[in-house]
């Protein structure tokens, strides 16, 4: 068996585990509503999640995924509200923006040569500043055209909605999922996480490869963005704190490694939806507090990270002993 | 063969970094259908001339040229494009992704704007059918043998560029069979008219595959030869050369060896790294250990230390055994070490030459004994002066001073903690004339004062003018011993010139 593909199944049994206990306890959990649900509230976090996999997988890392996400959603509730820009303007403005971001982000990073952390932190707290001083309100957003995606589901049997933003996330994993297996820019994300220095020998573009990355993340965060506006229908600079956070999470539980090279944009949906259940099986139980959200995915990251360091021990010493071909 | 025009040659390459000349006009030319071997010791400026060739590096001066045609590479996806493919010493590959995506990335077949998988894959078959091999495409590479990805390596680099193949260590983590199959590779490569350049420390594998040799020392060209006309003595004496101005005169071997030697190792070896090999040292006594890169002088120092632990062997000290599996037991058994790579290994650059000096004491006395400022400083002066390092100041980083002072900081530290065994791996490397004298009076001074010296060099003279006796290592084995009057140049590199004992296969 393919010791790669460990962790992602590992991920898909504590999903299944999860789910399955939810439903024995309170068999309501069993329906389309909450799988509808389920999709609909971790959308933003699932688009997100899939920038922060690829940027995962090439050995970087994204911590301005919050901050961006609330910036676009300020953005978009200015430009609405106080404007009166049509929302199609105003996302397209949003995503222009915040391609731009991540990509001169990617640029700092590759030329510069700075580590992703430091950069990105930085964007973090650029990002989350310009939030402020567009405003510091809550904005509301009333748009018919918000009301009208809002309104946009496919009804499931059984009562459960599938809505357009939970459609959009299953749409973005579908297009991380082909990108990275069955593009170049896909092998070349994979290359740079593997060894930057063989993929560079190789004559991989790594600096397109690599501010590409962090464009397609600020593309995804932005997007992440117009969907919690959609979701919220408001703009506020203190939302979505430490959403990278969840995402990261999401991405190392399922099944990324760290360190780059070695993951898959399924993985990640399996991580984001085991975050959901927890989530919704809090909501069911009533008396626990939200953050036992937190303790539990704390001790899945640690869980799997041990089980990776395990695999990538196993697998190195397996390579040791092989013998000839 | 020599009416051919040359496929690829360099003509009066230099190139500086910072302070010193790594390449120092050096020509070199490789012909079709001929294995090249590039030799020379480290820091003779192999891997430099490689990196020009494939323009990692900007050469200062000099001309590249292609089929007679001044070229200048301008980055390695440059060079692949000019025909020129090299296969680095460590195999530099994706472990990680599938043997198809190795061969063909950057340039995979694409269909309606995805990778077209399974055309990449029916290719990457059949071009390794080519090597006789038949792996799992579509499986990770880390799955194969190392053998295995330096021949998908070599694979990749011959179908992107074909015409100039650069090996660097090709065999360096091979076993004999795996190295034979390189090797017949090499000659349906060379038959095929590439220009193969091999670059390796195995003296045997230049003679068994290589049609002609060029070597290098320190960044000159040393010679360039046919194998066939080249005897090996010959091509030792020009790896090694003789660039000690001055060789001083010995008196130490004229001394009777000491009754007692105080250290003994029995059978101390490692698999894969040394074989067992027994030595024993005296207090008073400098062994040096003479032999080529590569033949087991930095890992027999690593074994003493206890840097990599010895499979087998006992160790003895004052009759007494000890076990030593740590480089911490070893410095409790009063062994220093100077190792050979000083940048990486040795200095702590942005350190001072006090902080530097009092290291190896302070970790020696335990973290909560602390040495006080005071007598950091007392000491930190006392071996600037002893040892005459120059620097203007002991709170200056040991960056900013030059190799010679550099390694006289890293001699300083150990000797603050009062060793009874020094190991020396390369002490004179890198550093001036100047110094380089100074550092063998040192030698002979430490060993005047009792102490027992194990120093490891790839100068012959050096070694012949401090050496009580002389370890001659080959092949990762010790081979010999020489003492007295046998210590003369020539004795010592026919002990490295000649032929292995086993019968090549």
């Amino acid at each position: 068996m393919n010791t790669r593909l460990l962790p992602l199944y590992a991920t898909l049994l504590i999903c299944i585990i999860a789910y399955a206990v939810c439903v024995f306890q309170f068999p309501m959990m069993f329906s389309t509503r909450v799988a509808g649900n389920l999709l609909t509230d971790n959308a933003f976090l699932g688009i997100a999640a899939v920038g922060m996999t690829f940027v995962i997988l090439s050995g970087g890392i994204d911590l301005s995924v919050g901050s961006v996400i609330a910036f676009t959603g300020v953005l978009l509730a200015v430009l609405i509200t106080h404007y009166g820009i049509h929302p199609l303007i105003a996302f397209a403005i949003a995503l222009v923006i915040t391609t731009a971001f991540g990509a001169s982000m990617g640029a700092v990073i590759h030329y510069l040569e700075v580590p992703a952390f430091i950069v990105t932190l930085a964007g973090m707290f650029l990002a989350r500043g310009m939030c402020f001083v567009m405003t510091t309100d809550s904005i509301p957003v009333n748009h018919q055209f918000y009301t009208y995606l809002q309104g946009l589901y496919y009804l499931l049997p059984g009562g459960g909605r599938l809505t357009f933003i939970g459609c959009l996330m299953l749409l973005i994993f579908a297009f991380g999922i082909v990108m990275a297996h069955f593009s170049k820019f896909g092998s070349y994300i994979y290359a740079v996480g593997g060894n930057r220095t063989s993929a560079e020998l190789m004559g991989v573009p790594v600096a397109k490869t690599t501010i590409g990355i962090y464009a397609m993340s600020g593309f995804l965060s932005g997007l992440a963005g117009i969907v919690f506006s959609l979701y919220t229908s408001a703009g506020y600079s203190l939302a979505a704190v430490g959403v990278e956070l969840d995402t990261i999470a999401a991405v190392v539980i399922g099944g990324t490694l760290l360190t780059g090279g070695v993951g898959y944009v399924a993985g990640t949906f399996i991580g984001v939806i085991i975050q959901g259940i927890i989530q919704t099986y809090i909501v069911f139980d009533g008396t626990l507090s939200s953050w036992w959200t937190k303790i539990v995915v704390g001790i899945l990251l640690f869980s799997f990270i041990a089980l990776q360091r395990l695999l990538v021990l196993l697998s190195s010493k397996r390579t040791a002993t092989l013998t000839k071909p | 063969m020599t009416e051919h025009p040359s496929l690829l040659a360099v003509e009066g390459i230099c190139k500086s970094f910072i302070g010193f000349k790594a390449l120092d006009s050096v020509d070199f030319a490789v012909r079709p259908g001929e294995i090249h071997a590039l030799l020379g010791e480290n820091g003779a400026g192999k891997s430099t001339l490689i990196k020009v060739l494939t323009g990692v590096h900007q050469p200062d001066s000099g001309v590249i040229k292609i089929d007679g045609q001044p070229v200048s590479v301008r980055d390695t996806q440059h060079a692949q494009n000019l025909g020129i493919g090299t296969v680095y010493q460590e195999v530099n590959l994706l472990p990680d992704m599938s043997v198809a995506d190795n061969l063909f990335i950057g340039r995979q077949p694409m269909r309606f704007g995805f990778v077209n998988r399974k055309l990449m894959e029916k290719s990457a078959r059949e071009l390794l059918t080519q090597y006789d091999l038949h792996l799992d495409v579509s499986s990770d590479l880390s799955r194969y043998s190392v053998a295995v990805q330096q021949l998908v390596a070599i694979a990749r680099a011959v179908d992107m560029s074909g015409r100039v193949l650069i090996l660097d260590e090709p065999t360096a983590s091979l076993d004999r069979h795996e190295t034979e199959i390189l090797f017949a590779i090499l000659r349906k490569l060379r038959s095929r008219g590439l220009g193969i350049v091999f670059i390796t420390h195995f003296l045997d594998q230049v003679y068994e595959i290589c049609d002609r040799v060029t070597v290098l020392r320190n960044g000159k060209l040393a010679g360039s030869a046919l194998t066939t006309e080249l005897p090996k003595i010959e091509l030792v004496s020009l790896m090694l050369g003789r660039t000690l101005a001055v060789a001083t005169h010995n008196t130490r071997r004229d001394r009777p060896a000491p009754e007692i030697r105080q250290f003994s190792f029995k059978g101390l070896g490692r698999s894969r790294s040394i074989a067992p090999f027994d030595l024993d040292i005296g207090e008073g006594e400098v062994v040096g250990m003479a032999g080529l890169l590569g033949s087991g002088r930095t890992e027999t120092a690593k074994v003493l230390f206890g840097i990599d632990a010895a499979d087998t062997g006992q160790i003895h000290i004052d009759g007494d055994p000890v076990l030593i599996r740590t480089p911490q037991d070893a410095v409790a058994c009063g062994f220093g070490l100077c190792p050979e790579d000083r940048k990486s290994d040795g200095i702590i650059g942005d350190l001072s030459v006090r902080e530097n000096i009092c290291l190896a004491l302070q970790a020696h006395r335990g973290w909560f004994n602390r040495l006080s400022t005071h007598e950091q400083t007392v000491l930190a002066d006392k071996f600037v002066k002893a040892f005459d390092i120059r620097t203007t100041d002991i709170e200056k980083p040991v960056k900013f001073l030059s190799g010679g002072n550099q390694q006289k900081v890293i001699l300083a530290r150990w000797l603050a903690t009062n060793p009874r065994l020094l190991i020396l791996d390369e002490p004179t490397r890198g550093i001036d004339v100047g110094a380089h004298a100074e550092i063998i009076a040192l030698i002979h001074q430490l060993c005047d004062d009792g102490m027992a010296l194990l120093v490891i060099s790839s100068e012959i003279d050096e070694i012949v003018a401090y050496s009580s006796r002389v370890v001659v290592l080959r092949d990762r084995a010790h081979r010999g011993e020489i003492s007295g009057d046998d210590i003369v140049p020539a004795n010592i590199m026919r002990m490295i010139a000649a032929e292995p004992e086993r019968a090549s296969a």
